[in-house]
């Protein structure tokens, strides 16, 4: 079998730019949450997101590709731009068909194409922009990074919410499996204007006040922008080309789905961790650490709890939620949590989950809170739930000798 | 590990077809179901025509919260799943619901629903701070289109892997690829695949206006999609959805499913070169085709009719043209090639699963459907294109493709089962 393993990562994240920054962050417990400052929040019941305030577009983006693209878009290219010069990956001195690229987009170019429903109702439609046509598609960014790097292989963007993420990554590990080289993989997002706001609202679950992910005070998900794109390789083309860096290998993954509201089944996440599990071959007690989807819903919280201590017995291993300090990001927000899961392989250490300040007693997990936990982590399950009943596993491994 | 994936459900709504069988009468009697459009003014727009169906959700069995909290193009969805389940025999309650996923495809998915909801939010574009007292409480569902593929899942009990595959106009090949992946990785028994899209609304009307990318025949909306011919101008939009039950063939043929056909090959490659462009040698398609063939293990001269893309731009059936003879050589000549765009237009992320259904009906009916309104070809689009009359033939293995923005360029091959003469 082959081993697919990660040797670049990129991030945007509301609380760094860079993953160094974000990493850095993260165990500092600075979060990068705050009052809207891209319009005037003051209509709207909740009024703080996680904004990447940092990113000047001008120094990432091309004059060319400006107009061409929403700001999801250019975090999207900006981060994978990053993750190859971290893998020291030369795209040219490639097979273009041995490249792929794998991303996961929730809502496409939302604000770009709020602009041009504007201009369509306010003025007429040929002021809609010859961009408008692929600028707002949710293939956008598998498409633009296809180009920018000149990559030819089998290339998806895929939907599932906040499950996008982790699917993207694990369909980019089948697309190592099928024999393909190298693949650009990851979500971003972004629908931090007015209308992407006030739709963003509409869910029922965005908090007025603070993400406390497993407080017995949640009150609800505060939204953010950004996400991570990773470089994922066959091994042994990996180690072909000289690659001196490999953060770890992707050895376990799945999907399911919840049974329709009102049924009597079971929800289906502990089935997602107990296949991620088997597909990697491993036992619960061999899992180091688990990032929680953490949805700051007492009620999912508590079914995640549940599924968790299913598993792992009730407190049996240690479950964080950096994202926090972020906000969810929707497809962004699995593979942000998958580079934090492997900078904890790395650095050997479990950042804590901020703002929470007690925990039911009934949801019996080991929540790290407070400082940063150090400790060797050599296998950690990483966990995504989308709205609407999707469920997404990937475990993430330290590369064996 | 490479087990043999085969279709036994279809379920197609398409312009002037609200079910297979007139789908199918339309196709094969080579009429054409393209029109002015009507579902709102369209004389401000650059193009009018397009390709409606007259699609009544009421009676297709929704109720009224389903039609309410359903975007056109999930209703869309709905219906085909619902025919294709009934057409295939398997008893819902009775599977596995662990081992049922679902495959969406879709390009533009809810923006029926996002245009209706910014007029009324913006008061109609005048403000850029949009209203939240009249918030739809389901425009969620519209900003983010998880919840076409789940509410698929809801309605026929799927709890394994379910997703959407949105990769612009080959979505509805890629989807179906998706599932044949999926079922052979393991993680299903069956999965209910296919796409839908809905986009005959202004704001996508007037995104492809921009880039003259859809025709100008407003005087002859019936004739308006023209591909291959000298006079294309470009693409008819359209509406429409196909879905498709997926299973191995071992679990068809327990059950004694009728099988249209195998699923025996896909691939997909991106061009790296554009957006919306094509160059004129169609390398990434020939590559696709090229693949899909190597893994059914079908060679050029087993295909017995190539389902095409054939949008109508220029570029498009300059492209394929070129992808056909770069992949098959000689064979390309030899080969019917169609484009049911001429006669059902071409409804985006749908039109893939939407000629996937096309295409399985040719080879039960042992029929090939025309391209309509194919008068005087472009001398540069010199294959056998099947004008005007649809042909009898034995029909045992199909190459569909499929072209979309983004630069992906797709292939399946799908063969009647044991078809091998």
């Amino acid at each position: 079998m082959t081993t697919a393993v990660v040797t670049g990562l990129g991030v945007v994240a509301p609380n760094g730019l860079g993953t160094e920054d974000f990493w850095k962050a993260t165990l500092d417990g600075r979060d990068g949450i705050g009052q809207i400052t891209r319009f005037d929040p003051a209509p709207y019941a909740a009024k703080r997101a996680g904004e990447v305030l940092d990113f000047d577009s001008s120094e990432h983006i091309s004059v060319r590709l400006l107009p061409q693209t929403d700001i999801s878009t250019r975090f999207a290219l900006a981060a994978a731009d990053w993750a190859l010069v971290d893998a020291e990956v030369k795209p040219s001195a490639h097979i273009d068909y041995d490249m792929s690229v794998v991303t996961s987009n929730a809502f496409g170019g939302f604000e770009f194409t709020h602009r041009e429903l504007r201009k369509l109702w306010s003025k007429g439609p040929e002021h809609v922009s010859v961009y408008e046509s692929f600028a707002w598609f949710y293939a956008v960014n598998t498409g633009q990074i296809s180009i920018r790097h000149g990559m030819r292989g089998p290339s998806k963007a895929l939907v599932a919410e906040q499950a996008g993420g982790l699917d993207a990554i694990g369909h980019a590990r089948r697309t190592i499996r099928q024999g393909v080289g190298l693949v650009v993989t990851g979500g971003v997002d972004s629908a931090l204007d007015p209308w992407g706001w006030a739709a963003q609202l509409s869910g029922g679950r965005v908090s007025a006040t603070a993400y406390q992910p497993f407080d017995v005070n949640a009150s609800g998900y505060i939204p953010g922008e950004g996400g991570a794109i990773l470089v994922v390789e066959e091994l042994a083309a990996a180690r072909r080309r000289g690659t001196g860096q490999v953060y770890g290998a992707i050895t376990g993954y799945a999907s399911t789905f919840d049974p329709a509201p009102g049924s009597s089944r079971p929800p289906a996440l502990r089935r997602a961790i107990e296949l991620a599990l088997a597909d990697a071959g491993l036992t619960p007690t061999q899992v180091d650490v688990v990032f929680a989807d953490a949805a700051g819903d007492s009620a999912l919280d508590l079914q995640e709890a549940e599924a968790l201590s299913a598993v792992f017995g009730p407190s049996g291993v240690p479950v964080t939620a950096p994202k926090a300090l972020t906000g969810r990001l929707y497809s962004g927000g699995g593979p942000l949590d998958v580079v934090a899961a492997l900078l904890s392989i790395r650095d050997s250490v479990i950042p804590a989950t901020a703002n929470v300040d007690e925990v039911p007693a009934d949801y019996r997990i080991d929540l790290v809170r407070g400082e940063p936990r150090y400790q060797t982590v050599s296998h950690a399950l990483v966990l995504a739930r989308g709205k609407w009943g999707f469920n997404a596993a990937i475990v993430i491994s330290a590369l064996g000798d | 590990m490479s087990s043999r994936i085969v279709i036994t459900g279809i379920g197609v709504r398409a312009p002037g077809a609200s079910g297979t069988k007139e789908f199918w009468d339309l196709l094969s009697s080579g009429r054409t179901a393209t029109r002015r459009i009507s579902f709102f003014d369209p004389s401000p727009y650059r193009s009018q025509v397009a390709g409606e169906c007259d699609f009544d959700p009421e009676s297709e069995g929704l109720s009224a919260r389903e039609i309410r909290r359903m975007d056109r193009a999930t209703q869309f969805a709905v219906a085909c799943a619902d025919d294709a389940i009934v057409d295939s025999g398997l008893e819902v309650n009775r599977l596995d619901p662990h081992r049922v996923g679902v495959s969406l495809g879709s390009a533009v998915a809810a923006s029926t629903s996002l245009d209706v909801e910014y007029q009324i939010l913006s008061d109609a574009g005048r403000r850029w701070t949009v209203s939240p007292e009249y918030l739809s409480p389901h425009m969620f569902d519209y900003l983010t289109p998880g919840v076409m593929p789940a509410e698929l899942a809801w309605r026929i009990g799927a709890e394994g892997p379910v997703t959407m595959v949105s990769n612009g106009c080959t979505s509805g090949l890629d989807a179906v690829g998706n599932a044949v992946q999926v079922i052979r990785d393991g993680a299903a028994d069956i999965m209910l695949a296919g796409a839908t899209d809905t986009p005959i609304t202004p704001i996508v009307v007037a995104c492809f206006d921009a880039i003259k990318a859809t025709t100008t025949y407003n005087n002859d909306p019936e004739h308006a999609s023209r591909p291959f011919d000298a006079s294309r101008n470009g693409f008819v939009l359209a509406e429409g959805s196909a879905m498709f039950v997926l299973e191995t063939l071992e679990h068809a043929t327990n059950r004694g499913a009728h099988i249209y056909a195998e699923v025996s090959g896909y691939a997909t490659r991106s061009n790296a070169y554009h957006m919306t462009g094509l160059k004129k040698d169609g390398r990434e398609m020939a590559e696709a085709i090229g693949a899909a063939l190597a893994e059914a293990r079908k060679n050029p001269e087993d295909l017995d009719y190539i389902n095409a893309h054939g949008s109508g731009t220029k570029q498009n059936d300059w492209h394929e043209t070129a992808a056909l003879k770069r992949s098959l050589g000689l064979h390309a000549y030899e080969t019917p090639v169609s484009s049911i765009k001429s006669m059902v237009g071409h409804s985006l992320g749908a039109i893939g699963s939407v000629e996937i259904a096309a295409s399985l009906l040719a080879i039960e009916n042992n029929v090939v459907p025309p391209t309509a309104n194919l008068h005087e070809a472009d001398p540069e689009c010199d294959l056998d294109y099947v004008p005007v009359t649809a042909r009898e033939r034995r029909v045992d293995t199909v190459l569909s493709v499929g072209s979309g923005f983004g630069g992906f360029q797709s292939a399946i091959v799908l063969n009647r089962p044991g078809g091998t003469r």
